[in-house]
């Protein structure tokens, strides 16, 4: 077929294509990914300990509140998961990104097909958890209705690139330093403590609330784990809070990336 | 199997003086060159700094938001909760220091074969595998908890006492022996499955549990955090003797365990090395 034609078609081929080899790469590790899905149980265990503390109810959440936003945290947190500098800084210090540089597409768009295929091949093992959860304490899950499901699955996937160019930034370092994802480890931190990964929000003091607030941190998880279990949120400012930060985050990754690769000595350099 | 691949035990513990001795000479450079290795990287004591006193804060911020208008976490004061915030600190920073750099390793022993190389040495494969790097990056854990352990157990209202003091580190000994056995453990699952290099870090964020007491959480946790995964015994225990309210039945509980799980992870290796068939065989 002629792709100058139809550069549009082209394109869709080359997503199509990408993902599923990505997608039949990932099956091959998923005894990996199950353990993946299994580390995401943080938002459970804080579950349990905010079950047994009476502050929660103090800040005006019942426990089937309570217990719905963790498991929306858990649901949220399982599909947002992003690796990239990990691998980016192998790939940088190994050389093999060069190939990749050859091709006729940025290479970043490999990395979010990868990104895509994992959370593909982590449906069943997310859904034998909730299978446990359901188990162990049918209370715990909820029935959201088709409009919240749409718009938390959307919520997430929003979130899930949000945090995608989050560290698409940090990684634009490995080409200045060797050890970039160290820096990680930093950026690691606010997101596990002002995100409502591990409290949720209303229980914080408010100026740190609102401090929280400022942060991209919220839309990451609070957001999406609050439209997904049905508390009452403000949905297009949501929605707006997340493109303006993706809009704020992408310009630099872009620039810092042209610049970046003008340094890029392959390997060893 | 090639024969000359099979692996060669010395005895660990057997014919004397001469053995041990060889094997403190050995731990003694062993570290001394890893440390020389490590510290080539000195921004990184930086950032292990500012990552410990980032995590520390949110630990702490956290614990105070559950500890809001109330004064007890599962019957635990907000001081002895300290306690246990503290030990779970100072094991990361062990973790970091002795398991992590040794540990994560063996993956890649097993995928690239190297552990071939490993097991010609003629020393203990799992002594070597455990114990041949030391990294000064856990050490800001390491005070960090052994500061807040200190804050904790002054403020309490027991205070501190000589013989709780001895007991708690008797069982902070276990509690990190058991967290060992099951780090090597589950390392030693990739004699098997070639891709598991990060069921040890799995480990790490499932342990993250143990920063609270185990009455904080509802019974059947408590129960997974006691015979499954047993976080109970790696901070709760600890704390519990340190703040002189020890009681036999966990005492016994702990010294069990940890002596089960280190003769599990020995024999486990051993399992494990007998399926052993070398990366390109």
């Amino acid at each position: 077929m002629n792709r100058r034609a139809r550069p549009g078609i082209a394109r869709l081929q080359v997503a199509r294509q990408l993902i599923t080899t990505q997608y039949a790469y990932m099956l091959e590790y998923r005894a990996e990914i199950a353990l993946w899905a299994l580390s995401g149980v943080l938002p459970l265990i804080m579950l349990g300990v905010w079950q047994g503390s009476g502050a929660a109810q103090r800040a005006g959440l019942t426990q089937a509140q309570l217990s719905h936003y963790f498991v929306a945290a858990f649901l949220v947190r399982q599909f947002t998961v992003v690796w990239l500098i990990h691998v980016f800084e192998e790939d940088t210090l190994s050389g093999k990104l060069s190939p990749y540089l050859l091709q006729p597409l940025q290479p970043l768009w490999r990395y979010f097909a990868a990104h895509l295929a994992e959370q593909a091949t982590r449906v069943p093992f997310v859904l034998l958890m909730l299978l446990g959860l359901a188990l162990l304490n049918p209370s715990l899950l909820w029935l959201p209705s088709a409009t919240q499901l749409l718009l938390g699955a959307a919520a997430i996937w929003s979130a899930f690139i949000l945090r995608f160019l989050l560290q698409t930034l940090a990684s634009m370092l490995c080409f200045w330093s060797e050890r970039a994802a160290a820096l990680d480890r930093l950026l690691l931190i606010p997101y596990l403590f002002l995100s409502g990964l591990v409290a949720p929000l209303e229980t914080f003091p408010e100026p740190v609330r609102r401090l929280a607030l400022a942060t991209p941190f919220p839309a990451m998880v609070d957001f999406p784990a609050r439209l997904l279990c049905g508390e009452p949120v403000d949905v297009a400012k949501g929605f707006a809070v997340i493109a303006l930060w993706c809009l704020v985050l992408a310009l630099p990754c872009r620039w810092l990336w042209c610049r970046g690769i003008r340094r890029y000595g392959a390997m060893g350099a | 199997m090639p024969l000359a691949l099979v692996p060669w035990h010395p005895p660990l513990w057997g014919h004397g003086g001469m053995t041990i001795q060889r094997y403190a000479r050995s731990l003694g450079l062993f570290w001394r060159t890893s440390i020389e290795a490590e510290t080539e990287y000195q921004l990184n004591m930086l950032l292990e700094l500012l990552s410990v006193l980032g995590n520390l804060a949110g630990s702490l911020f956290v614990l105070s938001l559950l500890f809001s208008g109330e004064n007890s976490l599962g019957g635990w004061s907000w001081h002895e909760a300290l306690v246990v915030l503290g030990i779970y600190t100072l094991l990361d920073g062990f973790t970091s220091c002795c398991l992590q750099p040794n540990l994560s390793k063996i993956v890649n022993h097993v995928q690239q074969g190297t552990l071939d190389f490993v097991l010609l040495k003629p020393i203990d494969s799992q002594f070597w595998l455990s114990f041949r790097c030391l990294s000064p990056w856990g050490i800001p854990a390491l005070l960090m908890g052994l500061s807040l352990i200190s804050l904790g157990l002054l403020k309490s209202a027991r205070g501190v006492q000589l013989e709780s003091l001895l007991l708690g580190t008797a069982l902070l000994m276990s509690g990190a022996l058991i967290l060992y056995s099951l780090w090597f453990a589950l390392a030693a699952l990739s004699i098997w499955f070639v891709k598991v290099w990060n069921a040890t870090e799995v480990l790490r964020y499932t342990l993250v549990a143990g920063r609270y007491p185990l009455s904080a959480y509802p019974a059947a946790l408590r129960a997974v955090f006691t015979f499954v995964l047993p976080v109970a015994f790696m901070t709760t225990v600890p704390s519990q003797a340190l703040l002189g309210s020890a009681s036999l039945e966990w005492v016994l509980g702990s010294l069990t365990a940890a002596a089960i799980s280190l003769l599990g992870s020995r024999l486990f290796w051993q399992y494990a090395l007998r399926h052993y068939t070398s990366a390109s065989s």
